[in-house]
């Protein structure tokens, strides 16, 4: 199987790598997959809480390189949006943008969830003073 | 004919690059195929124009020149595995053989009886026959095997019943190296008078095979995997001792005595020959060379990185085998780094079916640690400095990748992941 240059490039230089304090009130976390799937995804948010705009994201994903692809590319996306802007973006989106073949289209959909998931995480928070520790969708 | 022979410079890719003297890529994949020795290459290029015969044609110079060049080979294979020449039957190459020997053994004794034995580690040209056999009404039992990947000849022994036709198990995996206890396994087919089949493809020219002192009534052979041609393979059968016969599952012109019809591949069969002389000529040290370079290797990954675990037995298992698992690090993700290194990995991700390696997960090894798995194949033609290369690009490709894995982060929490509720479950 060959790789896109955009799938290669991230893959090589992932961006947004890392990992935000889960147990802040402005930080929503998404772990989405399952290592015995060959994917697991963390997806990290941290939101103004006065402007619902994502002003920082983070991930760390054990996959394939199309899924770390995936996922570095969401934080790129969700950066600077506002949690619902984010909350549009669909794996065909990142599909598109990466060239994904059909058997990689889970990476895309993983990594879709995982943003929800963050973001979930997040709105949960928002409602309750205790912070939510983060945990699979 | 020059016994000067050089490495081949030309792999499937062309050299792209140079490091430290090493060309890149470097192929560690022997387990899929074999770059072809030179001297096999030598040895069959006349067959191809100068004595293009066909080995069937009895009455001029040019049959006769085909065939001395076919018997010549098969010569060479008889003596490798400790056979008579006219126990050698050329094929297609080891899934042909496979289905020969287990299909043709089916037929043969079908009022025998309807019982197959294999195990569960098997090739899929023995494990996918089986299957296909259960539909026209014989039972197959799939034995299980140990956490090193053997199996349990007391399983064996017990499965065994007065409907069993035929054993077949491999004598080398190909995924993990495993030898499996081919001497005991045919001695106890041969007191319970069962026909005894190995797939030998990984074994043969690696480790001693012989077929009288190991009691095996038929043989698989591969002459890719052992520095010869691809699409050319031989099945060892039994004529004495007891007598075996199988049914052809290709029927035509009668060659190879009836069992296997079609005009003989000449310069491939020349080709599987020289492949067979070859290797046992220098079988001795090459396989001390390979379990020296094998060591190597997996010292030099295992003294760098924690959690890093061998898969199957290493007191039984081929020379150039190492099949290594990297837990929290994706296998396609790890070669897609060491992307100028040739291995295979049992991540789902690389195979067809979005499964992991079911040899791995026979052995009790979680799907994690499958999808985490690495195969490397060292062989003939890869030398010291290849190894040391390897082991470095792969430590520094596995510790990029455990940055990037959320797994080894939780994991250095101290968080056990076995715990952790995932979605996927």
């Amino acid at each position: 199987m060959s790789y896109s240059d955009k799938v290669i490039d991230h893959y090589n230089n992932p961006r947004n790598v890392g990992s935000l304090d889960k147990a802040s009130q402005d930080v929503g976390t998404g772990l989405v997959g399952a290592p015995e799937c060959g994917d697991v995804m963390k997806l990290q948010i941290k939101v103004n809480p006065e402007t619902s705009v994502i002003e920082d994201a983070k991930f760390k994903t054990f996959g394939c390189g199309s899924a770390i692809a995936s996922s570095s590319l969401a934080t790129e996306w969700v950066k600077g949006k506002t949690v619902d802007q984010a909350l549009a973006i669909k794996n065909m989106d990142i599909v598109k943008e990466l060239s994904l073949p059909p058997v990689k289209i889970h990476c895309s959909v993983l990594a879709e969830d995982a943003i929800r998931a963050a973001i979930g995480d997040w709105k949960k928070k928002q409602q309750s003073v205790t912070p939510v520790a983060a945990e699979a969708k | 004919m020059s016994t000067d022979v050089k490495v081949p410079q030309a792999a499937a890719q062309q050299q792209s690059s140079d490091h430290r003297g090493i060309k890149l890529p470097i192929y560690m994949d022997n387990h899929a195929t074999t770059p072809m020795d030179p001297r096999v290459l030598e040895e069959m290029l006349p067959y191809f124009m100068e004595k293009f015969g066909n080995a069937a044609s009895r009455n001029h110079s040019f049959g006769w020149a085909a065939e001395e060049g076919v018997e010549t080979a098969r010569e060479r294979i008889a003596k490798l595995i400790g056979a008579t020449t006219k126990e050698v039957i050329f094929t297609s190459g080891a899934t042909e053989s496979d289905n020969l020997a287990i299909k043709g053994v089916a037929e043969m004794y079908r009022e025998k009886g309807n019982h197959i034995i294999t195990a569960v580690t098997e090739h899929k040209a023995v494990l996918d026959t089986g299957k296909r056999l259960e539909k026209y009404g014989y039972r197959v039992t799939y034995l299980p095997v140990q956490k090193d990947g053997l199996i349990d000849l007391d399983d064996l022994k017990r499965a065994i019943d007065d409907k069993t036709i035929l054993v077949t198990i491999m004598a080398a995996n190909n995924e993990i190296g495993v030898l499996q206890p081919i001497a005991e396994i045919g001695k106890l087919c041969h007191e319970r008078g069962v026909i005894f089949h190995t797939d030998a493809t990984q074994a043969i020219g690696k480790v001693p095979v012989d077929v009288t002192k190991q009691n095996i009534d038929l043989a698989s052979i591969s002459a890719h995997k052992m520095y010869g041609p691809k699409g050319v393979g031989a099945l060892y059968v039994r004529r004495k001792n007891p007598r075996v016969q199988i049914s052809a599952i290709i029927d035509g012109g009668g060659h190879e005595r009836g069992m296997r019809s079609g005009t003989l591949n000449v310069p491939s069969i020349v080709g599987l020959g020289k492949a067979c002389a070859l290797a046992q000529e220098e079988m001795p040290q090459e396989s001390c060379r390979l379990a020296g370079l094998r060591n190597r290797l997996r010292d030099r990954i295992t003294s760098r990185l924690d959690e890093v675990y061998v898969n199957g037995s290493m007191d039984h298992r081929l020379p150039g085998n190492l099949n290594i698992s990297f837990a929290y690090v994706e296998g396609e993700s790890l070669l897609m780094g060491i992307n100028d290194i040739a291995v295979s990995s049992g991540s789902a991700c690389t195979s067809a079916t979005l499964e992991p390696s079911y040899v791995l997960k026979a052995l009790g090894t979680g799907d994690d640690l499958a999808h985490s798995s690495i195969r490397f194949g060292i062989g003939r033609f890869n030398t010291e400095a290849e190894v040391d290369y390897v082991a470095d690009r792969v430590v520094e490709t596995v510790e990029r990748l455990r940055e990037l894995s959320p797994l080894y982060e939780m994991a250095k929490e101290g968080i056990n992941l076995k715990d952790v509720k995932w979605a996927g479950e």
